[in-house]
């Protein structure tokens, strides 16, 4: 490849965005919490561990099918243990936030990334939330809303307290802001 | 329950009609009594309908006809207690604030919206509605709640009170509740110009040209299929038939080839005589009127509808080219605007035709709706950047990953099933695809001309949008591994208008940013590092 504006191996691992030598976005300032790894590891266990514990079983079971069902069982515990060890590991290098006077910085993604910006003036609603698995790691994620139909940005695996600050800081901007921010 | 006001003397006056709405204490309003009429057709038809082919041929109806009949009736029966549900209980009102809207038997249901967040109001009339001379206001906010959009919908107003709230609502200046007189006079007040648009019956020739209306076709032949069945006419029986059996007989007589032909040719005429049908149903009567501060669409033959849209909530036009149009010359347009419901989300054809501007019309007419509608026309005046080559080997790629896909498919397939000479088919079909992806090349594009930012993308539906910049409440850059890899990324523009976000597709980070920030100017700086 020529990789011309692919940027470096450490950009693109920590979210820099633009080739050198021309303009580049800058990865926002903040990572997010340091145990939002453990807290991916976890989501990313939830999926993989029950097919495991079935082939395993199985395959203790059927005598005939060991074979087919250890062969399943190997390939389900790589591709799990890959998923597991990498996605959260690449998650939290690339997950970023930021929130200036004027605007919501956000990256997000690991195979796929995404970088989002929404000014203060156009944000509708500000929601943090705590789901059962994030409230066990002392995790919270903010939630900020256009009036665009096309998602909301979504800073998660951030410090409760944070979270909670943030989203005070943010609906206090918000509210300063007339219009219905369309 | 208010004793029912009589009956309007003369259903055909539309302003005797009016007068008969009636209003209780508070300025709140029902339903038109006519609804009344509506129900009770629905409620006594069907049994009526069904106890006499019952009594009568029950010998030659076959049962399973019947019970599809005794089915439909309740369908019926069942529309027929919902309209009288709403005659009893739906009362509306508007307030110098809020539209309110009460509802419900037994659950009382109160809505309420400011005024001021109305952005479309939207009249329509089924064949049914406007046999009784009925109509149904929608009445849009554009704000999302859950997945959709909320929306307000009046079901059975008479067409006199459903103008009176469109330009109450829309205009904010008739007093609420007023006499209808003054609301009609504001509703009709198209400032004595001639349309924008109109329909030119030349137009029909771009019907065939619309793949919507082809498929359109072939879901109506779906349909039909199941009342025919009802009736005892499977495939089977129709070959059967005297005349069919024949056509058979002489189909199997003739060459294969032929017999493709034919088939090919009798697809092709029932496809172009459908989509035929289908644009004038649609189109029927197309107007867009400049009304000062809205824009309004009528069009319908069977189901009239006029939709209302607020020039303040427009936020650019969408230039739509599908393959076939675009090859014959034609183009259609679509509003872009906060509260109109994307296209996609709903499969009718009246909720997909919302934002039309345009029907299918000549390229040149839709630049100059185009122009009229916004002022200046962005999606002519803008010189489109090119997209760097790179996006071009993607496009091969896909095409050729389609190309394995399928060869891989059909390699599994000929193990077992098929002949091993059909995994060659798969080969031809990546020089098939391969002039998609020039042209899906050649279609990309993007630039910036005076207050607006303009994308293009798409083979199969080339897509030509101006986005008014200040209209961009948002941005959104993603990368796949594949553009990682080629060193693009895709900029996405968030608005609040229609989707909800529009595409410049693979273009260089750098580019990227410099096009967003020449949108936008100021946002993205805090964001950026420039090297030294």
């Amino acid at each position: 490849m020529d990789g011309a504006g692919g940027g470096s191996v450490v950009g693109e691992m920590t979210g820099e965005l633009g080739g050198p030598g021309g303009v580049r976005l800058r990865p926002p300032r903040h990572p997010v919490d340091p145990r939002a790894r453990r807290w991916w590891t976890t989501r990313a266990l939830l999926p993989v561990a029950p097919p495991v514990v079935v082939l395993a079983v199985l395959a203790a079971l059927i005598a005939p099918a060991r074979t087919w069902l250890l062969v399943a069982l190997v390939v389900v515990v790589v591709c799990g243990a890959v998923y597991t060890v990498v996605m959260p590991r690449w998650r939290y290098r690339f997950h970023r936030w930021e929130a200036t006077d004027d605007a919501v910085y956000a990256a997000e993604g690991w195979v796929f990334q995404q970088w989002r910006i929404a000014p203060m003036s156009r944000i509708q609603t500000v929601d943090s939330e705590r789901g059962p698995l994030a409230r066990a790691f002392g995790l919270a994620a903010v939630t900020v809303t256009t009036a665009s139909s096309a998602g909301a940005i979504k800073i998660v695996g951030l410090d409760a307290d944070t979270a909670t600050d943030l989203a005070h800081r943010l609906t206090a901007a918000t509210e300063a802001t007339p219009g219905d921010a369309t | 329950m208010t004793a029912d006001p009589a009956d309007p003397a003369d259903p055909a006056d539309p302003a005797d009609a009016a007068e008969a709405v009636p209003a209780t204490e508070d300025g709140w309003q029902r339903l038109d009594p006519r609804n009344r009429l509506v129900a009770a057709v629905f409620l006594a038809g069907p049994p009526i309908a069904v106890g006499l082919i019952w009594l009568v041929g029950r010998a030659l109806v076959p049962s399973g006809l019947m019970w599809t009949l005794a089915s439909l009736g309740v369908t019926g029966m069942v529309i027929g207690g919902v309209t009288l549900v709403e005659w009893f209980t739906v009362r509306y009102r508007v307030t110098d604030e809020r539209l309110q809207v009460r509802s419900g038997f037994l659950v009382r249901n109160h809505r309420s919206i400011p005024r001021d967040r109305i952005r479309s109001v939207d009249v329509s009339a089924s064949p049914l509605h406007r046999l009784f001379r009925l109509a149904t206001v929608k009445i849009g906010t554009g704000q999302h709640v859950g997945s959709g959009t909320e929306e307000l919908k009046l079901d059975g107003v008479a067409p006199a009170e459903a103008d009176r709230l469109r330009a109450v609502l829309l205009y904010r200046s008739a007093p609420a509740a007023s006499g209808t007189a003054t609301g009609a006079t504001a509703a009709s007040g198209v400032r004595g110009d001639a349309p924008i648009a109109r329909l030119d019956w030349a137009w029909l020739r771009y019907a065939p040209l619309t793949v919507s209306a082809l498929l359109a076709v072939f879901g109506a032949l779906g349909v039909l299929y199941k009342p025919l069945d009802a009736l005892g006419l499977g495939p089977q029986d129709i070959v059967r038939l005297g005349v069919v059996r024949g056509a058979v007989g002489e189909f199997n007589a003739v060459p294969l080839w032929m017999s493709i032909a034919v088939a090919v040719l009798v697809v092709l005429v029932v496809a172009v005589l459908g989509s035929l049908l289908i644009f004038v149903l649609t189109w029927w009567g197309f107007r867009l009127d400049d009304e000062g501060a809205t824009l309004r669409t009528r069009r319908g033959l069977l189901t009239t509808r006029s939709v209302t849209l607020e020039k303040r909530r427009l936020r650019g036009v969408e230039i739509a080219e599908p393959l076939l149009l675009r090859a014959g010359g034609g183009a259609r347009v679509n509003a872009v605007a906060v509260g109109l419901k994307s296209g996609n989300d709903g499969k009718s054809d009246s909720d997909a035709n919302t934002r039309a501007l345009l029907p299918p019309a000549p390229r040149a007419e839709a630049h100059r709706v185009a122009t009229r509608v916004l002022g200046e026309d962005p999606t002519a005046a803008v010189a489109l950047r090119r997209h760097p080559r790179r996006a071009l080997r993607r496009r091969i790629n896909r095409a050729a990953g389609v190309a394995l896909a399928v060869a891989v498919i059909l390699a599994v397939l000929a193990v077992f099933w098929i002949p091993a000479w059909s995994v060659a088919c798969a080969l031809v079909l990546f020089p098939l695809l391969l002039p998609f992806s020039f042209d899906a090349y050649r279609s990309l594009g993007h630039g910036v001309t005076g207050e607006y930012l303009v994308t293009r993308y798409g083979t199969g539906m080339r897509t030509t949008v101006g986005l008014r910049r200040d209209g961009v409440i948002g941005w959104k850059i993603t990368r796949s591994p594949f553009q990682r890899r080629a060193g693009l990324v895709t900029l996405v523009a968030t608005t609040a208008a229609n989707d909800g976000a529009y595409r410049v597709r693979d273009v260089e980070p750098a580019a990227a940013l410099g096009f967003a920030e020449e949108s936008v100017p100021g946002l993205l700086v805090p964001f950026l590092a420039h090297d030294s």
